[in-house]
């Protein structure tokens, strides 16, 4: 399957690309790491008239730790976040990126271009979402920081214009005595997660939790932040009856759709089981237990 | 649309040696080995980046050649399975599969080839687990991953006996 024929433009600098970008008007769209692209293009429900290649800038491939913060450009692969110790120092970043899709995908696709294309099934939204993140997208008139909350705004809805681009992730990392897990349920490895959730807790003590991030993937139009069952989970002790009831708000929390990966009925009992088993290794590990977490395949 | 095609200048090094082509930008880097170079050791299986038959490495990482444009193998190098056997004796990783029994068909074989050498050139020891995350962007519809499994696991071995 071929895509429409397109013009192809080589960015090698991000203000290159820019400027392509505001040149080449809305028919324009950029080019990561195309893992989501691509397959659109192929199969024609994306068919853009100019591609710009982002690939060959330089100096967009990093995992930077700077003060309290962990710094991604937005051309760093899946893959190399797998791989980085910076990043295995939070361990819901490292579960993220070790289970994206399959090794091929995770050494191609982008951090940046997952968080631009802002699929309501992607992996990072909801990790990024319970850790505190901020998007630095970069225009014509230079650079603009945008809290993620505010950046996603829909199913494949951003707040960056035709015109900007993603130039980095700054990721705040959590405090001592914190633990995380994302576990995101697929049928298989390629294919996109039926439900996925991402719990984050930082702890007073070994049992009390001062404050609660959970999120939840795929079963929404965005990344879902589960408020009322973090609520249950602040200033409580993290016993069996808190976790059973968090989990019975976030799965008030999801609003799925029925599709080819499960009805929603099913996907809403899903996230229920998956908030229970992400809040038990998110405890384990906010004591420095170390607890191996990675994506199921159903 | 474009009114007229765009041709790009694209060196790809696969296998060690150097191809300078003009190509169009819709060009898949699989098409591009198969039918610009005759190299049709790397299949086309799913093209929608599910199956993993059209997997090479592109600078020393494995991608689905299917989801990957030519033009951004520019400047780069590509393994494919051709590159794997020497002159006169097969890649470890491919005399596992014979040995084990890894293939029946054979049309999957060569994206789980270079699947398990991306696997075995980063975990010299890979543990079950690890094996099995390795090859799940590859699928065979023949063997139930069993064999495939084993064959993987005797490379490891033979490769860290050399």
């Amino acid at each position: 399957m071929y895509p429409r024929a397109f013009h192809y433009h080589r960015a090698t600098s991000l203000s290159e690309a820019v400027s392509m970008l505001t040149d080449l008007g809305e028919e324009a769209r950029l080019l990561a790491g195309g893992q989501s692209l691509i397959p659109l293009m192929k199969l024609r429900l994306a068919s853009p008239a100019h591609l710009v290649d982002l690939n060959f800038i330089p100096g967009l491939e990093y995992v930077r730790e700077q003060g309290n913060e962990l710094r991604v450009g937005a051309l760093t692969r899946h893959a190399q976040i797998e791989e980085s110790a910076e990043a295995a120092r939070v361990p819901i970043v490292h579960d993220c990126a070790s289970g994206i899709a399959d090794i091929q995908v995770r050494n191609r696709g982008t951090l940046g271009g997952s968080l631009a294309e802002a699929d309501p099934t992607g992996d990072w939204a909801p990790v990024l979402l319970v850790l505190g993140t901020e998007v630095v997208c970069q225009g014509p008139d230079g650079e603009r920081t945008v809290k993620l909350e505010d950046f996603l705004v829909d199913a494949f809805v951003t707040t960056l214009a035709p015109n900007e681009l993603v130039k980095e992730v700054r990721i705040t990392q959590p405090p001592k005595k914190s633990g995380g897990a994302y576990i995101a349920a697929k049928r298989s490895a390629p294919v996109y997660a039926s439900a996925s959730v991402a719990v984050q807790l930082a702890m007073e003590d070994s049992s009390v939790c001062r404050e609660a991030g959970i999120a939840l993937g795929a079963v929404g139009l965005t990344a879902i932040r589960a408020r009322e069952a973090e609520k249950v989970l602040n200033g409580k002790s993290v016993d069996s009856r808190a976790i059973e009831e968090a989990a019975e708000a976030a799965m008030r929390a999801a609003d799925p759709q029925s599709d080819m990966r499960g009805s929603a009925e099913y996907k809403r009992v899903l996230v229920r089981a998956l908030v229970k088993r992400a809040l038990e290794a998110a405890l384990r590990r906010s004591r420095g237990e170390p607890v191996e977490v990675s994506h199921l395949y159903a | 649309m474009p009114d007229q095609v765009q041709m790009v200048p694209i060196t790809v090094t696969v296998n060690g040696q150097r191809h300078s082509l003009s190509v169009e930008p819709r060009m898949l880097l699989v098409s591009f080995l198969r039918e610009a170079l005759g190299l049709t050791g790397t299949h086309i299986g799913c093209d929608t980046t599910y199956c993993g038959a059209c997997t090479v490495l592109l600078n020393g990482r494995s991608v689905k050649s299917c989801t990957v444009f030519a033009v951004q193998a520019d400047q780069g190098e590509v393994r494919t399975v051709e590159g794997l056997a020497g002159e006169s004796s097969l890649h470890p990783i491919q005399q596992a599969f014979l040995e084990n029994h890894g293939l029946q068909c054979g049309y999957c074989t060569p994206g789980f080839l270079m699947s398990a050498v991306q696997l075995l050139e980063k975990n010299k020891d890979p543990d079950e687990k690890a094996i099995r995350k390795g090859i799940a962007g590859n699928t065979c519809r023949c063997t139930g991953y069993q064999n495939i499994f084993k064959a993987v696991r005797a490379a490891a071995a033979s490769m860290r006996g050399r």
